[in-house]
């Protein structure tokens, strides 16, 4: 397949201005995402353009591979707070993630529950839009409400409305320490409850998650005097759930909390991959409606991947339930025919359509990927 | 102020209009006398009113839609209200169209502490959310120093923040879902008790769109658990240089507090004088306040005055009690108050990287002295969102133009120093026309697309945001839907 390789925004712009064809947006590959058409790929686009510690801020091109903005935050004791997912185990894929994929996708990890997802540290980002326009919204500070928030739009719009030049993100200090609880929970019932008792305390939790096969967990983090004091409140808030154990290594906490990151539990195997948002305490209810052969819960329960059969299609599974389900990982086949996001109702599917004719007038940018699958 | 002509044949509607309003709403919900328009004819940027056509206070989202299908109908544009408590005439009416008011939906539609969310109709003062839940010993995190009158509405409108922000984020990252309805009277859910979008973010996107969308008439929003205690540090500096280097090196150092106000000199002196909060006199004063037990508060304030006392401050001193954090506070709660005592002002919003907060404060001292015009510093230090208080004479003739001139300088210099016009009160009319100073035609025309989408023919609170110019061929021919 041919691929495209501008190595600056204004490249870009000027082949996307000049394609005839529909362009696939591909950052490091690592989603393996793909459709029929050219490859456009931003990893040439790369760099840090600012980096400003003591104002929590960092501008970068979006081809940036994940890996080097961690090396760069870390020598300054800082990082990423959102914990953006590597979907390289769980997919089976390789190359480097992008920041610009990242942000694409809105990919944020257990630690959304607490700090807030990606778009939440997005301040600002240029991109290119499917005419060929380079746009910009937003900036490089904290507070900005200077006009529509395109920001967030752009963040989770998976390429469609236009492709990532650089993004301005807020960045926070990395705790001194971290601790893990573990609640011997059996039932994700009692689970969900032991997280919202957890979630519902001041002792700020930073990720609350349930693995069937392993209990609850709880992280907390910061100073480390803060952390043991925490720890020992939380316990006693957690012990009427289940018997309570810390790891207060911070190595085994933040292995623990990488793999749950990761969905480390469903990596190698065979299987379609499903991740829901809903109510948390809905959870329980929803992931057994899905009859599904492993299930995962993060964000206090709000959270389910689930590991299903080939083929299921288990939005049909899933009721009138608010939320939404996302098919993380199938065959292209079964991605053309159950579609990767959930449909949107009416009057919500007409706002995107629209959005998505006006950024992407000829349709060419990611055509189709966040379209209603044709027959549902 | 320029603003477009009234349409004279949407003048001419007025009789109509109101009967066929009356037929969806009650009788006191729609507000036609001219005595009575005339208390919706400003906000808070009262330097600019206008009574509009007539004024409705439906008391549900089908009144709400019920009324925007009409206006649509009738090409009528609307202007939506909260507490018109805006400081950028986002609600300000034109004399053309509808004032729509949420005022008279103040309910709390669901709590929820397991999930942690609570369901307003966005009539709801932003107080007044946080006080149906602290009996829980909850709260609504976002805290404009408003919070008494502003309304869930406006804050959405706005995205509004407050001096807790640093911390817990602004509207945008506290809002959870709306129920909005457009301009033909289409009522969308978005969101909701589960956590992001599924396909775009259609909520972020509402989120500071200033009325200009949709109305949203429901929000859902994220509560949290009450920190089991707070207390605050008072710092004071030299020079406002040495006060954003302590900034800096507080952030750097690892911790997060939930707040740093910055003063200088003018703005200490009047809220002394107002508010006898035992502030020291000095250039530059810092408020910082962390959260936590009270062995956790000693360690961070610990590290904090370690970082404060190695440059040098004037005065370094810690709330002993409950007492003293009030006083600490009540200076910088008082800031307005105390500068509306001695002069009109004009409050500016701007927000820098700060990292530039000591060459934005030397500039604007420089052309203090060119506009003759005194001006007040009191800001948000930890995430650069700047308040300059211009003091101005409203009598003194020529003296409001002056005030407005100088105020768009310093909002251009925010702009050159890498920030933005607005950090949390919006463009509304007050900063319309600077938007090409931050952006250029394509970035705007981005964003005018997004109101193509929701509001093809333009008719939702008209002349806001855009420079008339920008927005003139959209105005004058509405699209087909
Ligand atoms: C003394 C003072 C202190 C302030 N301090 C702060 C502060 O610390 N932080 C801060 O961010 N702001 C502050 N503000 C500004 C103001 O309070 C906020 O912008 C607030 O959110 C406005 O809310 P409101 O309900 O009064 O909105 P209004 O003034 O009624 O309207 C504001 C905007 O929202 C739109 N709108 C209103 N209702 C709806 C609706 N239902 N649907 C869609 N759009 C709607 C309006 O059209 C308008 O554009 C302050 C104002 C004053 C007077």
């Amino acid at each position: 397949m041919k691929m495209m390789t501008p190595k600056s925004e204004a490249e870009l712009a000027e082949m996307v201005a000049g394609a005839d064809g529909p362009l696939w947006v591909k950052g490091g590959g690592t989603r393996g995402l793909g459709g029929a058409g050219e490859v456009v790929s931003v990893a040439g686009i790369a760099g840090v353009e600012l980096y400003e510690p003591g104002a929590l801020t960092l501008v970068v091109r979006a081809g940036t591979p994940v890996a080097e903005i961690e090396a760069v935050l870390a020598a300054e004791n800082q990082r990423l707070a959102f914990e953006p997912m590597d979907h390289r185990g769980l997919l089976g894929t390789t190359g480097e993630p992008t920041i610009g994929g990242v942000v694409a996708g809105n990919i944020s990890g257990p630690r959304r529950v607490q700090a807030g997802a990606c778009r939440d540290f997005l301040l600002g980002v240029r991109f290119v839009d499917g005419a060929g326009q380079v746009v910009r919204n937003g900036g490089r500070v904290m507070k900005n409400v200077t006009g529509y928030d395109l920001v967030k739009l752009m963040a989770g719009s998976w390429g469609t409305l236009g492709i990532l030049t650089e993004v301005a993100l807020k960045v926070l200090p990395r705790p001194e320490s971290e601790a893990t609880l573990t609640v011997a929970t059996a039932e994700a019932a009692v689970a969900v409850k032991a997280m919202a008792a957890a979630l519902g305390s001041p002792f700020e939790v930073s990720g609350a998650a349930f693995d069937p096969e392993a209990g609850t967990r709880i992280r907390i983090e910061g100073f480390e005097s803060s952390v043991s004091y925490r720890a020992s409140r939380l316990q006693e808030i957690l012990v009427p759930f289940g018997a309570v154990t810390v790891e207060s290594g911070p190595e085994q906490s933040s292995a623990i909390w990488r793999d749950l990151r990761d969905v480390a539990p469903f990596h190698g195997g065979a299987g379609d991959v499903w991740r829901l948002s809903v109510k948390p305490t809905d959870a329980p209810e929803v992931a057994a409606r899905l009859r599904a052969e492993r299930v995962l819960y993060d964000w206090g329960g709000g959270l389910i991947w689930a590991l299903v059969p080939e083929g299921t299609d288990l939005r049909a599974r899933l009721g009138g339930v608010a939320g939404h389900a996302t098919l993380v990982r199938a065959s292209e086949a079964t991605r053309a025919r159950l579609g990767v996001f959930q449909p949107e109702p009416e009057p919500l599917r007409r706002i995107s359509e629209g959005l998505r004719a006006r950024f992407d007038p000829r349709g060419i940018l990611n055509p189709g990927l966040m379209a209603q699958p044709v027959e549902a | 102020m320029e603003m477009p002509r009234p349409n004279p044949v949407v003048l001419s509607l007025k009789d109509r209009l109101v009967s066929r309003l009356k037929q969806v709403l009650p009788e006191d919900a729609v507000i036609h006398d001219e005595a009575e328009t005339r208390a919706y004819e400003c906000d808070a940027l009262t330097a600019y009113k206008c009574p509009p056509l007539l004024a409705v206070l439906p008391s549900s989202t089908q009144e709400v839609s019920d009324v925007l299908r009409i206006c649509h109908e009738e090409g009528v544009p609307v202007v939506p209200r909260g507490a018109g408590t805006s400081l950028a005439g986002g609600a300000l009416p034109t004399a053309d169209s509808v004032i729509l008011g949420v005022a008279r939906m103040n309910e709390v539609l669901e709590t929820d502490y397991e999930n942690r969310f609570i369901r307003v109709q966005t009539g709801r003062t932003n107080l007044s959310v946080t006080g149906a839940v602290e009996e829980e010993d909850f709260f609504y995190a976002p805290d404009p120093s408003s919070q008494l009158a502003c309304a869930i509405a406006g804050n959405i409108a706005m995205n509004s923040g407050g001096a807790h922000c640093l911390k817990y984020g602004v509207t945008t990252n506290n809002l959870m879902g709306v129920t909005a309805v457009m301009m033909d009277g289409t009522v969308v859910e978005i969101g909701g008790a589960h956590l992001d979008a599924g396909g775009l973010d259609l909520l972020g996107l509402i989120c500071g769109s200033e009325g200009q969308l949709a109305v949203v008439t429901e929000a859902t929003l994220r509560i949290l658990r009450k920190p089991e205690g707070a207390r605050p540090v008072l710092m004071g500096y030299d020079s406002s240089e040495v006060a954003g280097q302590v900034v800096t090196d507080i952030i750097k150092a690892g911790v997060l507090p939930v707040a740093i106000e910055f003063m200088d000199r003018p703005c200490i002196e009047a809220c002394e004088a107002f508010a006898h909060a035992g502030y020291p006199m000095c250039e530059a004063l810092l408020i910082v306040e962390v959260e936590g037990s009270e062995a956790e508060i000693d360690m961070q304030l610990g590290l904090i005055k370690q970082i404060a006392a190695k440059h040098n401050p004037v005065e370094l001193r810690e709330a002993a009690d409950a007492d003293e954090a009030g006083r600490i506070w009540l200076g910088r709660k008082s800031a307005f108050g105390a500068m509306g005592q001695i002069n009109d002002y004009m409050c500016l919003d701007g927000t820098i990287p700060v990292s530039s907060l000591p060459m934005v404060l030397r500039r604007i001292g420089e052309m203090s002295k060119e506009f003759g015009l005194d001006v007040a510093n009191v800001f948000h230090a930890g995430d650069g969102n700047m308040h300059p208080l211009i003091l101005f004479d409203a009598n003194t003739p020529g003296q409001l133009e002056t005030c407005e001139a100088f105020g768009a300088e310093i909002l251009k210099l925010c702009v050159e120093a890498g920030g933005c016009l607005t950090g949390e009160h919006g463009v509304g009319i007050e900063k319309r026309d600077l938007m090409l100073h931050q952006y250029d035609a394509a970035d705007l025309e981005a964003q005018m697309a997004v109101k193509d989408v929701f509001d093809p023919a333009w008719l939702l609170n008209p002349a806001k945001v855009f420079p008339l110019a920008v927005s003139e061929a959209r105005r004058a021919q509405p699209q087909a839907a």
